[in-house]
């Protein structure tokens, strides 16, 4: 198995190598399929080792190593990799997610410059997300988080030749930068304290360790929430996504829906230990979900372009995994990555399949009517868009939002305002998801289709909708239908921690299962009818009131201006003073203080010879001086 | 009172040396080393006779010798350099170009 | 005696400083003759007359006269004292008089506490110690007397060949 294992790492390394250095050398279709090929392995491989796993399943995991990376000062980090039942989910879903969408995107990127440096990218972002979720210790999970940090860059700067998509990388890099800080710092303290860097080790002896509550376990945890959030792009680090969109869509599917995105989740669940002996911190992190999920469902009702509405989408799901997290329902939260992969993954790509068709017009009430034009895009962002929005019972957004909601309701560490914003925000999902449903698809058709989608695109968008519908069917609660073999493999992973008493109360269970579903149908409904009447931009055109909260929603809440105000622009003071550079001038000054002691000394060869006769004077001055005040005369 | 003659032979000296320092003709250089040569050997002289040794008036006179041949050769000297450039400009006698600015 | 060598010790005193700041070039040689006629007088007092009497024969009779010849025959005229009057400009003496009062300084302090008497040394003492100890230097001397007269043909030679080449 170890054998499968490596390979599942390391081939999409070579393969991203091979394309980065002689990807512009070779045909495209070669770099394509070197670059699907090579993600496809590592899913062949990654199925092999599940089912190797799922018949011996040890019960530590299963560990191997590659060889030592460092030994210094106490630090022996090894290259090497653990896979427990948490890494096997991830692992499985990176694959298969990631394979999905390089065959997509080895048609729709085909008429791109840098056709080779995509696929060299995305490799390389799939070997260090595949890194990330299998590392044993946190020195190499940091390895794979800054690579992922890294080919995020990249990829959202694809299009370099545009100014605009410099920045939105550089703005995704500098943001999760802050958090990718405080999760080093957290590194640095975890070493101190622990001697080692190795995750088991740590979470063994965290609860001797770290006393319960404490203040130094409460900052631990929280420099590391401080690095999820920057990944996971929470509040207050979210203001990243959005202009991520600037990114071909495969990219966006991947990196900033399915799979970096949910890093920050990985992080947290895989040092839970940690999590519960600091109860603020949990509770932090379920606050943090909570509050990002319910703003980011309003920003995205008022979005124009249909990525941005699908990045505030994401950033909200990925609220409802913190959620999750914050009260302790582990499995809840993985379950819900584990589906929200697919039906994001879903959306975006059969997106990008309707911009495409629309010259590339990313706005959405530029677009309509295209059903009939585009029946499978429409039909696979259709049940995307139902398995967003937890459409009861066929859906696997509904059983996964379903786990978490009651786990925020069952739940000790919960509390009542907490699913009570994740039911209203249920409500506004369904309303923002079939709003672009009914603005894109339905009505009439504003432009020409410029483009239709290739045989391995629709293959893919079919794919992905079956697994939107049945990935869910995994994880049934209780109270319908007791079959969830899904949670029940992740629990093993989790069982360091004494399992929460889910108190097994089927009537709770099922009233917020419908309160939830009801929720969600209204929101369809409503989506429908006013849109179809449009009567919200009657509102928001009669009102100054209505036209101001528009514009603050539409801005995500005013997040990007108020941390202009507050960091950007002083910084930018500050810069602009030193600009002659401070530090700089100590070196510079070096040299010109050879310069002048140059030209001061140049000047005094002038040639004249009644000038060299002074300084012949001037030196039997100061000698007879020495003389006479050393022999005292 | 030697002490005061050796004074007096340091002064001199101190004028011929402020003499070379400041003049720009040729020929008040060349009085100003006159005047120091003769500086020296006073100087010289008078230690002999402090010590009643005739050593100090010896090279009194050789002095004398070596600043009469001095004098003969500047004389010769300067005469030629003023036939080549027509003055007697100390500051003419120079060959260094002038300072190039270095560059940044 | 001690009257005449600081009566002498001051004009020469003065007389040097007007050798050497006079902007007349003949002023300045009579003046520069003055000071060593004091010098002479100095060394006489001191108890040296053998060495004054040879230092006007040699000083004022025969450097100063080079001298004079050497002015007339560089015709410095008229415009000589003007220009010499403004190259004595005062940024030129400001710092060497600066560094020469710091030597005079010296000097003065150095020999202030000393004292001595001078002792009279004759003519026939110099004479045997020149001719039985220092009769090498003697001969030396004579041998530079011979390359100064040399060097003196040489330039004549230059000069007389420059004259001719010009024509």
């Amino acid at each position: 198995m170890s054998i499968a294992l490596w390979t599942v790492i390391i081939v999409p390394f070579v393969s991203a190598f091979v394309l980065l250095v002689i990807g512009a050398y070779m045909p495209k279709k070669a770099a394509g399929a070197i670059g699907c090929v090579s993600v496809g392995i590592s899913w062949v491989a990654a199925m092999f080792v599940a089912s190797d796993f799922l018949r011996e399943m040890p019960p530590d995991g299963f560990r191997t190593t590659l060889y030592t990376w460092m030994d210094v000062g106490g630090l022996n980090p090894g290259i090497a990799v653990r896979l427990d039942a948490l890494s096997l989910v991830m692992i499985s879903v990176i694959t298969f997610v990631g394979f999905l969408i390089h065959i997509y995107a080895s048609q729709s990127m085909y008429d791109e410059d840098g056709y080779s440096r995509f696929f060299g990218y995305m490799n390389l972002f799939v070997g260090s997300m595949l890194t990330l979720v299998l590392a044993d210790n946190l020195l190499l999970l940091y390895l794979g988080w800054e690579g992922v940090g890294l080919c995020s860059y990249l990829l959202i700067g694809f299009w370099y030749k545009d100014a605009t998509n410099g920045r939105a990388a550089q703005k995704a890099f500098i943001v999760t930068r802050v958090g990718d800080t405080a999760l080093a710092i957290a590194l640095f303290w975890l070493f101190v304290s622990f001697g080692t860097l190795d995750i088991k080790t740590i979470l063994s002896a965290a609860p001797a360790k770290l006393v319960a509550g404490s203040a130094a376990a409460t900052l631990l945890a929280c420099l590391i929430i401080g690095g999820a959030v920057g990944k996971s792009a929470q509040i207050p680090l979210q203001t990243w996504l959005p202009d991520a969109m600037a990114g071909p869509t495969p990219v966006s599917a991947l990196i900033h829906a399915a799979t970096m995105v949910t890093a920050g989740v990985y992080l947290i669940a895989r040092l839970h230990t940690l999590f519960t002996l600091a109860p603020p911190a949990m509770f932090a992190v379920a606050v943090i979900g909570t509050l990002t999920l319910f703003y980011s469902g309003f920003s995205a009702l008022v979005q124009r372009d249909i990525k941005r509405v699908l990045a505030y989408s994401t950033i909200s799901q990925i609220g409802y995994m913190f959620l999750a997290l914050g009260v302790g329902a582990w499995t809840a939260a993985i379950f819900h990555f584990f589906t929200h992969a697919f039906f994001k993954a879903l959306l975006f790509l059969s997106a990008g399949v309707a911009i495409d068709a629309q010259h590339h017009e990313h706005d959405i009430f530029k677009m309509g009517g295209l059903k009939r034009a585009l029946p499978i895009a429409y039909w696979t962002f259709l049940i995307g868009a139902a398995s967003l929005s937890a459409l009861p019972l066929v859906t696997a957004g509904f059983y996964s939002k379903d786990s978490i909601i009651w786990g925020a309701y069952s739940s000790p560490l919960g509390a009542p305002w907490l699913w009570v914003l994740a039911l209203i925000s249920t409500f506004i999902t369904a309303v923002y998801s079939f709003r672009v449903v009914y603005l894109v698809f339905h009505g009439e058709q504003k432009m020409e289709v410029s483009k239709h989608p290739g045989v391995l695109m629709n293959l893919v968008l079919v794919v992905l909708a079956f697994f939107s519908i049945t990935a869910g069917f995994i994880g049934m609660p209780e109270s319908i239908f007791k079959f969830d073999p899904l949670v029940r493999f992740l629990k093993t992973a989790f069982n360091t921690i004494p399992a929460y008493q889910n108190h097994a109360n089927h009537a709770a269970e099922v009233m917020l299962l419908t309160i939830s579903s009801a929720l969600g149908l209204l929101g369809i409904f409503t989506a429908f009818s006013y849109y179809r009447h449009n009567r919200f931009a009657w509102i928001v055109d009669r009102s100054p009131f209505a036209k101001a909260i528009h514009s603050f929603f539409f801005s995500g809440w005013g997040f990007d201006w108020l941390y202009d105000l507050l960091f950007v622009r002083p910084y930018k003071t500050f810069a602009y003073w030193n600009r002659s550079d401070a530090i700089d001038n100590v070196f510079t000054g070096l040299a010109s203080l050879a310069r002048i002691g140059n030209s001061i000394f140049s000047s005094l060869q002038t040639g004249r010879i009644r000038n060299y006769a002074a300084s012949l004077i001037l030196g039997a001055a100061i000698f007879t001086t020495i003389v006479i005040l050393r022999t005292k005369l | 009172m030697i002490n005061h003659a050796m004074m007096f032979a340091g002064l001199l000296f101190v004028i011929g040396a402020v003499g070379i320092m400041i003049r720009r003709n040729l020929l008040f250089m060349l009085i100003s080393v006159e005047l120091m040569l003769n500086a020296a050997g006073l100087a010289i002289a008078v230690g002999g006779s402090k010590w009643s040794q005739p050593d100090g008036q010896v090279f009194l006179i050789m002095i004398f010798v070596a600043a009469a041949t001095g004098v003969a050769v500047g004389i010769s000297l300067l005469l030629a350099n003023y036939h080549e450039r027509k003055n007697v400009d100390a500051d003419e006698l120079s060959l260094m170009r002038e300072r190039e600015p270095i560059e940044q | 005696m001690i009257g005449v060598f600081y009566a002498s010790a001051l004009i020469g005193f003065i007389a040097a400083l007007l050798a050497i700041t006079g902007t007349n070039p003949m002023r300045a040689l009579v003046n520069l003759v003055v000071v060593f006629l004091a010098i002479s007088s100095v060394l006489w007092t001191v108890g040296a007359p053998f060495t004054a009497a040879l230092q006007i024969l040699i000083y004022a009779g025969a450097i100063a006269v080079l001298f004079v010849f050497a002015v007339m025959m560089l015709n410095l005229g008229e415009e000589t004292i003007s220009r010499e009057r403004e190259w004595l400009h005062s940024s030129v003496w400001i710092l060497p008089m600066a560094i020469a009062i710091v030597l005079a300084i010296q000097f003065v302090t150095a020999f202030a506490r000393q004292g001595g008497n001078p002792n009279l040394i004759g003519s026939k003492t110099v004479g045997i110690s020149m001719f039985s100890v220092y009769m090498i230097a003697v001969e030396l001397a004579s041998l530079l007397l011979v390359a100064g007269l040399i060097a003196a043909f040489h330039f004549a030679e230059v000069l007389r060949r420059k004259e001719t080449e010009d024509d």
